[in-house]
């Protein structure tokens, strides 16, 4: 019980004291994680809307495979990128292992399945005429795809919250091709494996509580955005 | 007769030519022809799966056909679907709102399209006034009865002041008192337009009071487009005449109405119909075949509870099974329905010369308006 009092304690002195490291580690989770859950974002909703607008033959076999997706091992898809990213891998020449990008690749690759899955059930969930009255009425395509999404934001936006929320608390994908270099790669959650590692279970707590402290933030953003009362 | 028979007098605003819409490599909708007139409603009445809601797709530019042509103001539509959608409106039978507030609703369209804010606001406040939902209009969409958000649904579009309105049974799941309601202030509102209207119905009184035009869609195919008058009582075919029954429908101007008996001038011919319709009132009198009781004209006839006794000659009899279909020129085209047994008792023949009765009771009065 005093290890969880003494971890509060010196979460508040990390914060409080201004320790510049602490700053730029949540820095990088969340510019890593936000970045990786935008990319997860604009994939799918793409694969979303053409999988609940158009009706594809073979819906049904792709929305399963996306929904095993969502529980894609970590580990898995960290090992997959570190071989392609691996300086004798079919992408080493990009030097990008061990760097925040290859970070964000491995993050992104774990939040695509999770945003397309909820996405397209969110979108399915949408009236199917509502789009021919959309079209009919007047609009692009984007403007159509807009007032759509607009539509289904209760479920788009619990999508987000969800890949960015697999986004966030991954570790061993992160570690695995970012490589928990301090001041590069190092993230919240790999700075507390370190932590642990090194018995330095005080300051592993207080990493810990400032990553529930920084996604508790984003996803009451998210959320006071999702139930906002439409107007227009 | 009206001038609106299809001659090609006016521009048809939207048409159809030589249309096939394939599904699965098996057509579901062939239109040879099909126009659609500035200011005119042209109704569309078939039985369900006919292709009615195809057809209002193809018009409104949603579905591609497989082959044939979609012209506007005259000329084939070619590419930039969109500058032609923006020029048409379409109602469907759900209202089909957005999760927002009625009037952000009713101005949804006027938004797509880049209307100036201040003339959104002005359209949108016109449109709630005239569908009578002006109280609603802070009101979610989603809050609405099905009558209440099919109003937002037709304020929406006529706000749009489209030059071609399409309907797609937009009466179909409302109860009859909201349904009669706004029939009426469609009805209105179209008087105040140019628009060049499709109203896809498979209720026949509708079509009867709002078609200035009717087409019969059964089976992928239109069958039969004339004024509601003549399709009503010269079916081409028996299945057109089993889908909207055989009826006399004529027009007339009521003259007199007294203790709930009106008295109708129908063609120079005075018909007695138990109604409540003011006089000066233009109405569509309608009277099922069976009802009518064929005497031969040489008698005096014997008093009867009919109210009505009109001289006719018989133009042309159709047998069918048991029964033979009279159509009779009484100075307007009425038909009887009797049996064969009748027939050959009366000795009836193209010619013949027979009295029509019919009780006061048996004559239906649509309103009709009669558009100038």
């Amino acid at each position: 019980m005093e290890l969880i009092w003494d971890g509060i304690r010196e979460a508040f002195r990390l914060i409080f004291t201004g320790n510049g490291e602490v700053y730029e580690i949540a820095f990088l989770s969340l510019t890593v994680s936000a970045v990786a859950t935008g990319i997860a974002l604009a994939i799918g909703l793409s694969i979303a809307s053409f999988l609940a607008f158009r009706a594809p033959p073979g819906r049904t076999l792709a929305l399963s495979f996306l929904n095993s997706g969502m529980a894609l091992p970590p580990v898995v898809v960290g090992l997959v990128v570190a071989v392609m990213l691996w300086r004798t891998g079919p992408l080493g020449q990009l030097h990008l292992l061990y760097t925040p990008t290859a970070i964000i690749i491995a993050q992104a690759l774990i939040a695509t399945p999770v945003v397309t899955a909820i996405s397209a059930a969110a979108l399915q969930g949408i009236h199917p005429k509502l789009r021919l009255q959309v079209l009919a009425l007047g609009a692009s395509r984007w403007q159509a795809a807009w007032l759509l999404f607009r539509e289904a934001r209760l479920g788009l936006l619990a999508a987000v919250m969800a890949g960015f929320g697999a986004a966030i608390s991954e570790v061993g994908a992160t570690i695995m091709v970012g490589g928990n270099i301090k001041g590069s790669t190092r993230t919240l959650t790999s700075g507390t494996v370190l932590k642990v590692s090194q018995g330095d279970f005080e300051g592993a707590m207080a990493l810990s509580f400032i990553l529930l402290a920084l996604i508790f933030a984003v996803i009451l953003l998210l959320t006071i955005v999702q139930q906002r009362r439409q107007v227009s | 007769m009206s001038h609106w028979t299809g001659s090609g007098q006016a521009q048809a605003k939207l048409g159809l030519r030589d249309v096939v819409v394939e599904r699965g490599g098996s057509p579901i909708l062939t239109v040879s022809s099909l126009d659609v007139f500035p200011g005119k409603l042209l109704a569309v009445v078939g039985p369900n799966g006919a292709g009615k809601s195809t057809l209002i797709h193809t018009m409104a530019l949603l579905e591609a056909p497989t082959r044939g042509q979609t012209l506007f103001d005259g000329q084939p539509i070619r590419g930039g679907l969109l500058a032609y959608r923006r020029r048409m409106a379409v109602v469907f039978q759900e209202p089909l709102l957005l999760d927002t507030s009625v009037e952000a609703n009713v101005r949804s369209g006027l938004s797509l399209r880049g209307v100036p804010h201040a003339e959104r606001e002005r359209r949108a406040a016109l449109w709630l006034e005239r569908f009578g939902i002006a109280g609603l209009a802070r009101r979610s969409g989603r809050t609405l009865s099905g009558g209440e958000a099919q109003r937002v649904s037709l304020a929406r579009a006529l706000a749009l002041e489209p030059e071609a309105l399409l309907l797609d049974e937009p009466f179909a799941a409302l109860d009859a008192p909201s349904r009669d309601a706004l029939v009426d202030d469609l009805e209105r509102a179209l008087a105040l337009t140019n628009t060049a209207t499709v109203f896809v119905t498979h209720d026949r009184a509708e079509a009867l009071r709002l078609g200035d035009r009717l087409a019969v869609l059964i089976g992928g195919r239109v069958r039969q487009v004339g004024t509601p008058q003549d399709v009503f009582a010269m079916p081409v075919d028996e299945e057109v005449a089993a889908f909207v029954g055989i009826e006399t429908i004529a027009p007339g101007r009521v003259l007199s109405l007294a203790g709930g008996l009106a008295v109708v001038d129908v063609a120079g011919q005075l018909v007695e119909a138990v109604a409540a319709h003011e006089p000066g009132a233009d109405v569509l009198v309608c009277l099922r075949p069976e009802d009518v009781i064929l005497s031969p004209a040489s008698d005096h006839p014997s008093p009867t509870s009919a109210r009505n006794h009109l001289p006719a000659v018989v133009s042309r009899i159709l047998s069918t099974g048991p029964h033979a279909r009279v159509q009779l020129d009484a100075g307007f085209s009425m038909v009887a329905l009797i049996t064969k047994q009748s027939l050959d008792d009366l000795a009836l023949a193209p010619g013949s010369r027979v009295v029509a009765s019919f009780k006061a009771t048996a004559v239906h009065l649509i309103p009709h308006r009669v558009r100038t």
